[in-house]
C-alpha cells in the first residue's frame, strides 16, 4: 500500500513538473487568433480533435491562450531530415523551414511543404513529406512503455528479492492479473502444453492495452491520449497477433485451412471455395481484433466527449440552459467514464484472449 | 476520413515502441516475474501435499496408538481373566483339598471316636464283667443257699448289661 502510495506521490510530482514546463510555455505561445469574434460551438469538431493524433500535447485554452506542451517534428522530405518542436508552427498560424501544420482542409493536421511556384504565389505541395514527428500519442506510447518497464522491472525485483514470500505492494496489485492472463487467458485457450511460449506477448500486449485504456481516461497530461482509438496503434498491435499466429502455425493448422478433413470434396475443388475463406479468415481474424479495439475506445471517448459537449451546445443557445443541462451531462459522463473502466479491462481483456485462441488453434494437435 | 487511416509516422514509432516493451519485458521481466510465481505455487503445493501426508501419517500413528491401546487392554483383560481363573482354580483346589483334610480329618476322628469307643465298650465290657464276677461272687455268697431266684436274677442282670 505505501509503496503504491508512494508511487503515486512521485507519477503526480513527475505530472506537475511537465505541467510547470508546459505552464513556463505559455508566454512564448501567447498568440491571438485574428477573429476575436465570439465562435460558434462545433461539437463535432471538438471531438474529432480530441479523438485525433496531435503535433503538440494540448492541455487547455483559456481565451485565445493556447496551453500545450511542445512535441518534436521529424520529417522526412526528399530523404533530408528535419527536426525541430513544433512550438514553432505556433498551433498552425505559421510556417517554419516551407513547411506548414494545416489547421484547416483537406491536410488538417498533417504538415505540409510549400511551394513557391514562379509567379510567386504559395501552393502546398501534393506529396506530402513523409511524418514521423513525436506526437501526442506517440509521447504517450513513450510514456506508458517506460512507465511498464518501471513497473514490470520493479515488480520482478521484488520476486526475486521477495522469493518465496507473500507478494508486497505493487506486485499483490498486479499478480492476480498477472495470474488471470495466465491461467484464464494463456492456459485456457492455449493449453498447458504450449502456453508458456506465448505468455511473455499475451502479458505485454494486455497490459499494454490495459495501461493504455486507463490513461486515456485520464483527462490531462501524461494521460488523455486516445492511444488505444487509434487505428495506427491497433493495426501494430494486430499485425504483432497475426505474425506469431502465422509463424507458429502448425502443419494440422496449414492443412486445415488449405485442406480441411472431413469436409466434401466439392468444396475444394475445382473451385477451392474453402481455402480461400479459410485463407481469408488468417487476415480478417486480426482484421477484426484492429477494429474491434480501435472502435470501441474511440467510440468510448466520443461518447464521454459528446455528453460533456452537449452543455456547451445548449449554452450556445442560453447560457441559462447549459447550466441546467450541465448536471445531467455530467452525470453521464461519469456515468460513461465508469463504463469506460470496465471497458478498459474488457477490451484489454478480450483483444488478449483472442489472440491466445488464434495461438491455441495455430498449436493444437489433431489427431 | 482521417480516423482510419493509420498514420505512418504512429505506426513506426509504434512498432518500435512496442517492439522494444515486448523484447525487453520477456527478456527481464516475465520470466522472472512467471518463475516466481511457478515456484511459489510449486511450494505451496508442496506445503499442502507434506500437510497432507503428515496429517496421514498422524492418522496412522493415532490409530496404531489406538490399536496398541486397545491390544494392551485386551491383553490386560486376558491376563486378569486367566489371573482369575487361577485364583479361582487355587481357592477351588485349596477348597477342595481343606475339604479333603476334613474328611479325612472327620474320618481320623471318627475313627478315633470309634476305637475309643470300642476301647470304652471293651473297657466298660470288661468292667461289667468284673462287676459282674464281683456281683456273682457277691451273688454266690449270698445265694449259695437261694437256687432259682438267684439264678433268674443273675441272669436279669446279664441281659440289662447287653442292652448297654
Amino acid at each position: 500500500m505505501n509503496n503504491i502510495l508512494h508511487g503515486l506521490a512521485k507519477s503526480m510530482l513527475l505530472a506537475l513538473i511537465i505541467f510547470g514546463i508546459s505552464f513556463s510555455l505559455m508566454a512564448e505561445d501567447g498568440h491571438h487568433t485574428p477573429d476575436t469574434t465570439k465562435k460558434k460551438f462545433d461539437a463535432g469538431k471538438m471531438i474529432m480533435e480530441h479523438i485525433a493524433d496531435a503535433h503538440e500535447w494540448h492541455i487547455a485554452t483559456i481565451g485565445h491562450t493556447h496551453i500545450s506542451l511542445p512535441l518534436p517534428v521529424i520529417l522526412i522530405d526528399n530523404g533530408s531530415f528535419h527536426v525541430f518542436m513544433s512550438s514553432k508552427f505556433h498551433h498552425g498560424l505559421e510556417a517554419y523551414k516551407d513547411f506548414r501544420l494545416m489547421t484547416e482542409g483537406a491536410y488538417k493536421g498533417k504538415i505540409v511543404k510549400i511551394e513557391t511556384l514562379a509567379d510567386g504565389t504559395e501552393s502546398i505541395s501534393p506529396d506530402l513529406p513523409l511524418d514521423f514527428s513525436i506526437t501526442k500519442n506517440v509521447a504517450a506510447i513513450f510514456f506508458s512503455v517506460f512507465l511498464m518497464i518501471w513497473i514490470f522491472m520493479s515488480v520482478a525485483g521484488a520476486y526475486k528479492k521477495n522469493a518465496g514470500h507473500a507478494p508486497k505492494g505493487m506486485q499483490s496489485f498486479l499478480e492476480p492479473i498477472i495470474i488471470f492472463v495466465r491461467d484464464d487467458i494463456a492456459k485456457s485457450s492455449i493449453g498447458e502444453k504450449n502456453y508458456e511460449k506465448y505468455l511473455p506477448y499475451l502479458l505485454t500486449v494486455f497490459f499494454f492495452i490495459f495501461l493504455n485504456n486507463l490513461l486515456g481516461l485520464v483527462p490531462f497530461l501524461p494521460g488523455g491520449a486516445n492511444v488505444t482509438g487509434n487505428i495506427a496503434v491497433t493495426l501494430v498491435l494486430a499485425l504483432f497477433t497475426f505474425a506469431i499466429t502465422t509463424f507458429s502455425g502448425n502443419k494440422a493448422y496449414w492443412l486445415h485451412i488449405f485442406n480441411a478433413p472431413g469436409v466434401p470434396w466439392w468444396l475444394k475443388l475445382p473451385i477451392p471455395l474453402l481455402p480461400i475463406v479459410e485463407l481469408l479468415g488468417i487476415f480478417t481474424k486480426p482484421f477484426v481484433l484492429m477494429i474491434r479495439l480501435f472502435a470501441n475506445m474511440a467510440a468510448g471517448h466520443i461518447i464521454i466527449l459528446a455528453f460533456m459537449s452537449l452543455i456547451f451546445i445548449f449554452g450556445n443557445m442560453h447560457e441559462g440552459i447549459g447550466l441546467a443541462v450541465s448536471p445531467i451531462s455530467l452525470a453521464f459522463s461519469i456515468f460513461m467514464g465508469l463504463l469506460e473502466l470496465l471497458v478498459a479491462f474488457l477490451q484489454a481483456f478480450v483483444f488478449t484472449l483472442l489472440s491466445a485462441i488464434y495461438f491455441g488453434l495455430a498449436t493444437e494437435e489433431h489427431h | 476520413m482521417e480516423l482510419v487511416k493509420p498514420a505512418i509516422g504512429l505506426l513506426f514509432w509504434m512498432l518500435i515502441s512496442f517492439g522494444a516493451l515486448l523484447f525487453i519485458l520477456s527478456k527481464f521481466a516475465w520470466p522472472a516475474i512467471t518463475k516466481a510465481l511457478k515456484e511459489r505455487e510449486k511450494s505451496i503445493e508442496e506445503a499442502l501435499h507434506l500437510a497432507e501426508t503428515a496429517r496421514g501419517e498422524m492418522k496412522k500413528l493415532k490409530f496404531d496408538n489406538e490399536q496398541l491401546l486397545k491390544e494392551a487392554k485386551e491383553e490386560r483383560d486376558a491376563i486378569l481373566k486367566d489371573a482369575r481363573k487361577i485364583k479361582d482354580s487355587i481357592v477351588n483346589e485349596a477348597h477342595n483339598k481343606a475339604h479333603l483334610e476334613y474328611e479325612r480329618m472327620i474320618e481320623v476322628a471318627r475313627e478315633g471316636i470309634k476305637n475309643e469307643k470300642m476301647a470304652a465298650i471293651t473297657e466298660l465290657k470288661n468292667q461289667l464283667a468284673i462287676l459282674s464276677i464281683e456281683v456273682a461272687e457277691k451273688i454266690l455268697r449270698e445265694e449259695l443257699s437261694k437256687d432259682k431266684k438267684q439264678d433268674q436274677y443273675v441272669k436279669s442282670l446279664v441281659d440289662e448289661m447287653k442292652f448297654n
